[in-house]
């Protein structure tokens, strides 16, 4: 079986640990991470700006790609290390959404967190990332919540009856 | 710095007629802003704007002694201008940036939206005292590392220092070059300057600070773990002393009537001086830190488009640009400068206003500054320059996404430029 665990900051402890408990311990389990290129292309268009300023290795733009590069193998390592079986990193970099759902054509399973507001739950749980990632997977998706599950309380109240004709 | 006496509009001897010179002084300038984007072969922008400067002296495009009032001009004010280079500089080699870096973590907790207050307050500060370039070139890469490190996503507050760059460079005369040209145009002291501009600056940054909660919503709103406890950062004492000390400076030198460059120069001196002796930075990193061959671009851009508003510019913005100081006429000159800061760049966009709007007072010289510094966040180079920046420096890269910066800018330059416009004039009333 193979397993692809799209891991994204803040929230990828969870879907490793759902990988460790769902996933069968001969699983093939790939590690993905995919670095937006916009945030880069901010700083890159910012020092342009400054026109006159000269030193293209000031650009900060670069420095934001290679921070990007260097938080991303760290966030690997450490999910590799949580999970604690042997798996594959995998690093890509676009458009988010396209590579998350491109990098898992031919898996079994890929397993997601919620990347949305949970702070009112319900639509807006998902962000447009995961939004399209699920919309569009080529494979069975596991959607995991970043903490603890809710418990059934925070279900809204049933809509009233309709009313008898 | 003292204020200028009005110019004449046209040079007296000179051996071509107008519309040539003024011909040949408009691709002069084109020639230069291209360059300057471009950059050939890695060279430097001097290498194009110095000769081209020397051509539009030695073709009578601009009279010699214009062109020498014009160097005189600048001098002073790019020596401040490297002077407040080098501090910011050495400002980094202290750890004061990575100082910043730790703060934002420590407060914000991994909270995105208590980041974004974090990244306002830090951006505006570090933009308003140790200038624009500063922000986007040491201050970008600690808030991304920042927001990667604690888990929430970097996108808003990349923006913000961008954003801030430019909106928060409004506050005193060494926040942005454009600043410093306006004020050696507009004859206000530094302390005055400061006051006038103060209330502008706070209205536009709140306006972004809105801008930015509503356009950035989701993912401020997006998940982050539970907060990590972050390091507890080392305080750059010497640095934060000797900032304090040289805006003390400004504020001491402008009162007895002492150019306020001095103070620069003083700051700069003492962190350059400590980081020599701790061999921290060699002779050459201090001149490096200094940007000469920049220096040496903005004198020879002052010449080229000193020579293009010579030649007929001059009478042709003096017809559009509205005269007076009332709030209409501020509002005016404030859109005409955002508009031409987008359409060329804002640098040469401030020299040619300022000698237009200089004897109109310095209501009209603040209100061309609002213009141009809160202006180039729909453009970034402004228009002509971003083109050509996007499709020949970045042609093989798709990373640069002018859709999402546009949008953004569309909503936040006329929000946060029309109350600091209002907020000027309520300045000029009071003070």
């Amino acid at each position: 079986m193979r397993v692809i665990a799209w891991l994204v900051e803040g929230t990828w402890p969870a879907c490793v640990d759902a990988v460790r408990t769902q996933a069968p311990q001969a699983s093939d389990v790939v590690l993905l991470h995919v670095s937006g290129p916009e945030v880069p292309g901010v700083a890159h268009g910012a020092f342009a700006g400054l026109l006159g300023r000269g030193h293209p290795e000031r650009d900060p733009g670069d420095r934001l790609e290679d921070l990007g590069g260097t938080s991303a193998a760290q966030l690997l390592e450490a999910a590799a290390a949580r999970l604690g079986r042997p798996s594959t990193p995998l690093e890509r970099t676009g458009r988010v959404e396209r590579e998350v759902v491109a990098a898992a054509e031919g898996a079994d399973l890929l397993v997601l967190a919620r990347d949305g507001d949970r702070a009112r739950l319900g639509p807006h749980s998902l962000g447009p990332a995961a939004r399209f990632v699920v919309d569009h997977a080529p494979c069975p998706v596991l959607l995991v919540w970043p903490e603890a599950a809710p418990d059934l309380t925070t279900m809204p109240p049933p809509p009233p009856h309709p009313p008898h004709h | 710095m003292d204020g200028r006496a009005p110019r004449t509009s046209r040079p007296e001897d000179r051996a071509l007629n107008t519309p040539l010179a003024e011909s040949l002084s408009v691709v002069l300038l084109v020639a230069v802003l291209a360059w300057a984007v471009v950059r050939p072969f890695g060279w430097p922008e001097a290498v194009l704007a110095v000769p081209a400067a020397a051509v539009a002296v030695a073709s009578g495009a601009i009279s010699l002694d214009h062109a020498r009032e014009e160097a005189a001009r600048l001098g002073p004010v790019v020596g401040f201008l490297a002077a407040v280079l080098v501090l910011a500089h050495f400002c980094d080699v202290e750890g004061l940036f990575r100082a910043c870096g730790a703060w934002m973590a420590r407060w914000a907790g991994g909270r995105p939206v208590r980041l974004l207050t974090a990244v306002f307050a830090l951006a505006s500060a570090i933009t308003a005292v140790l200038s624009l370039d500063a922000t986007i070139v040491l201050l970008t890469p600690v808030v991304f590392a920042t927001a990667a490190r604690t888990g929430v996503r970097p996108r808003p507050h990349v923006y913000a220092c961008t954003h801030l760059s430019n909106t928060a460079s409004l506050l005193l005369p060494v926040s942005n070059l454009t600043n410093l040209l306006a004020f050696a145009a507009s004859g206000l002291s530094f302390t005055r300057f400061a006051a006038l501009m103060a209330l502008p600056w706070l209205v536009a940054i709140g306006a972004e600070y809105l801008v930015f909660r509503r356009f950035f919503a989701r993912d401020l709103a997006a998940a982050a773990p539970p907060a990590t406890p972050a390091e507890r950062p080392e305080l750059p004492l010497f640095a934060l002393v000797t900032v304090a000390c040289t805006l003390a400076g400004f504020v001491l030198t402008s009162a007895v009537g002492v150019d306020p460059a001095w103070a620069a120069l003083a700051g700069a001196l003492v962190l350059a001086v400590r980081a020599l002796v701790r061999r921290r930075a060699t002779p050459m990193s201090v001149v490096r830190a200094a940007a000469p061959s920049f220096l040496a671009f903005v004198l020879a851009l002052g010449i080229v488009v000193r020579a293009v508003v010579d030649n007929g510019l001059a009478d042709a913005l003096g017809h559009v640009l509205p005269g007076g100081s009332g709030l209409p006429a501020l509002l005016g000159i404030a859109a005409l400068a955002a508009v031409l800061a987008n359409l060329i760049n804002n640098l040469p966009a401030v020299l040619v206003l300022l000698p237009l709007t200089a004897p109109a007072g310095p209501g009209a010289v603040l209100a061309v500054l609002l213009g141009v510094n809160i202006g180039p966040n729909l453009t970034y180079a402004g228009s002509l320059a971003t083109l050509l920046w996007r499709r020949i420096v970045h042609q093989h890269e798709h990373g640069v996404d002018l859709k999402e910066f546009t949008r953004l800018g569309l909503l936040a330059v006329p929000a946060a430029l029309v109350p600091a416009v209002v907020a000027l004039w309520g300045s000029l009333q009071v003070l």
